[in-house]
């Protein structure tokens, strides 16, 4: 068997393990399923806006949330325990390990984001193509699992309060300039160049379009972007974590 | 690429050199640990014990040098070198919230065992421990020496052929402590090579076949534990008991005594020659007219060796 595969089964032997502990941890609870919960009835309730036209904000907000509660706490936590140490010192790979906390951040995503999707077709909103925006939601959720264990890397410590706090700090104005609330095609142009470098913009704007018709990409590119984001997000966490693995070490 | 299996050494060491900032944790050491062995590695807080044991189980790489673990480059194999190794930390990092039996099973998927396979061993390893009545109970209601032994389990889960165990036997009770030591030997009678840093110069000396002591980032010896102390027999001394005080001055006048101390009712000279002194003191027993209750030639203590090691600039060889 190729190392390749053999890591990457580690990989999925290392999301279980963060499955059964971080899952019902309370940064995550909080994080994860509380606020984004409380978010969306505020940007719902009040604003005497059609469903349908909510929808889009409210299931990338969701999917956002959701799927990077996870990710930047794990590596804080498995620093201050030692169980980091005890991961390298076995035939893992640094990458094998961050493959393994994307997962587990992926799955955390997906299983929430799914509910206000199942609500959504309770109500009887169709999407114009249920299968494509599946397929958006899967890789958005795997984009933003990549994001959120990037955001643990630096800076490297062991204190996951602190990785949560900082992460927040990148994840709140990402929401308000990704077309949540106001989609993209009515920011102004200098919104529009902002909300262009985030990716969670082009998950909001093919939902925009499969529920509404109303996207400001195509949605091939929206795609793009998206599998874009996640390629260089994962480079770029397992590059930034092993940079900084001595120093979380010492 | 691994070297021809007849050729390696268990773990091969050279010019390894580590810096922390501008402090220099390694400077230049180079050893070898055959397989089979007990290999003791002793040093004080701080003398690069624990970089050496990091870069030999591949969580840091260091600035220079070479390292070889189990025939495998720690540096451009390190995946192939870690399967072959079981590592035992010095603190305690199985997963408190898992159950001692899933921390087990975590593991032994990490190093790709067939599930059968892994059930049966992670089963023997918690039987072997006393462990397996308490498998289904989360790690953080364990004791220290229960945390000490699900590590050593751990560690022995993939059946390594090589163990690093770091002050495994520190903070717990004789009983643990006593069960650990049994068990290292079993397992390296069972033929796995045995990696230990321990500041215990007791357990070093019961347990290793050859101790490499560091200090300042540089191996100060290199030897059996036979050997190290006969290296230093100017630490010998001569235990004497006598039914009166004696004037230690006149001993000092001795050419072969190079120290003599009184402790109770016992005088302790040191020598590099025992028998002379011997001689020497039948004869002064006689002319003062003293008895000798008892007289122990000792030879000196690893602990000995140790101290005058890392206390003498000029006894680093390398």
């Amino acid at each position: 068997m190729s190392t390749f595969t053999e890591q990457f089964k580690r990989s999925l032997v290392i999301a279980e393990k963060n499955i059964k502990i971080y899952y019902s941890k309370g940064p995550v609870i909080l994080f994860g399923l509380v606020f984004p919960l409380f978010l969306a009835l505020a940007f719902y309730i009040g604003r005497n806006i059609p469903l349908k036209e909510t929808l889009p904000g409210l299931i990338g907000m969701t999917t956002f949330f959701t799927a990077t509660a996870v990710g930047p706490s794990i590596v804080p936590w498995e620093t201050r325990s030692k169980t980091l140490e005890m991961l390298l010192s076995r035939p893992v790979a640094i990458g094998t390990i961050i493959v393994g906390d994307m997962l587990s951040s992926f799955i955390f995503g997906l299983i929430i984001s799914v509910i206000p999707l199942a609500l959504t077709l309770f109500w009887g909103i169709q999407p114009l193509n249920f299968i494509i925006l599946l397929l958006g939601l899967i890789i958005a959720t795997l984009c933003f699992a990549s994001l959120s264990v990037l955001l643990s890397a630096y800076p490297p410590t062991d204190i996951p309060a602190t990785s949560m706090m900082l992460s927040s700090l990148v994840k709140f104005p990402l929401v308000f300039l990704s077309g949540v609330f106001i989609p993209v095609e009515q920011l102004p142009y200098w919104g529009k160049a902002i909300a262009s470098i985030s990716p969670l913009t082009y998950f909001t704007d093919m939902v925009w379009e499969l529920f509404i018709n109303n996207g400001f990409y195509p949605l091939a590119l929206d795609f793009l972007a998206l599998i874009a984001f996640t390629i260089a997000f994962t480079f770029a966490t397992i590059k930034l974590h092993e940079k900084t693995l001595a120093k979380r070490l010492s | 690429m691994k070297v021809k299996k007849e050729m390696y050494n268990a773990i091969s060491v050279q010019d390894l050199t580590k810096h922390y900032d501008n402090v220099i944790a390694l400077n230049h050491i180079s050893f070898e640990v055959e397989k089979g062995q007990i290999f003791g590695f002793l040093g004080p807080n701080g003398a690069g014990k624990s970089t050496t044991v990091r870069i030999l189980t591949g969580l840091i790489k260091p600035d220079g040098g070479k390292a070889f673990v189990m025939g495998f480059d720690i540096l451009k194999n390190p995946i192939e070198a870690k399967q072959h190794i079981g590592v035992v930390p010095e603190v305690s990092n199985a997963y408190v919230d898992l159950t001692a039996w899933e921390n087990l099973i975590l593991i032994g998927k990490l190093y790709g065992m067939p599930p059968q396979k892994l059930k049966e061993n992670a089963t023997n390893l918690l039987k072997e421990f006393g462990l397996y009545e308490v498998k289904d109970r989360l790690v953080k209601g364990f004791s220290k020496g229960m945390k000490q032994r699900l590590l050593l389990c751990m560690a022995l889960v993939n059946d390594p052929e090589l163990l690093f165990l770091d002050e495994p036997t520190s903070g717990l009770d004789v009983e643990s402590a006593r069960l650990l030591r049994e068990k290292i030997t079993q397992y390296n009678k069972d033929g796995k090579t045995i990696f230990i840093s321990t500041h215990n110069m007791d357990e070093a000396n019961q347990l290793c076949h050859r101790i490499a002591i560091i200090n300042h980032g540089k191996i100060a010896a290199i030897d059996t534990p036979e050997n190290l102390r006969a290296q230093s027999m100017e630490l010998q001394y001569i235990e004497v008991a006598l039914n009166k005080n004696v004037n230690l001055q006149e001993f000092s006048k001795n050419p072969s005594i190079t120290k003599a101390v009184s402790k109770g009712n016992k005088v302790y000279i040191y020598t590099a020659d025992p028998s002379t002194v011997i001689e020497f003191l039948v004869e002064y027993a006689k002319e003062n007219n003293l008895r000798i209750f008892s007289l122990n030639t000792m030879m000196p203590s690893l602990e000995d060796v140790f101290i005058k090691l890392i206390s003498s600039k000029e006894a680093i060889i390398q």
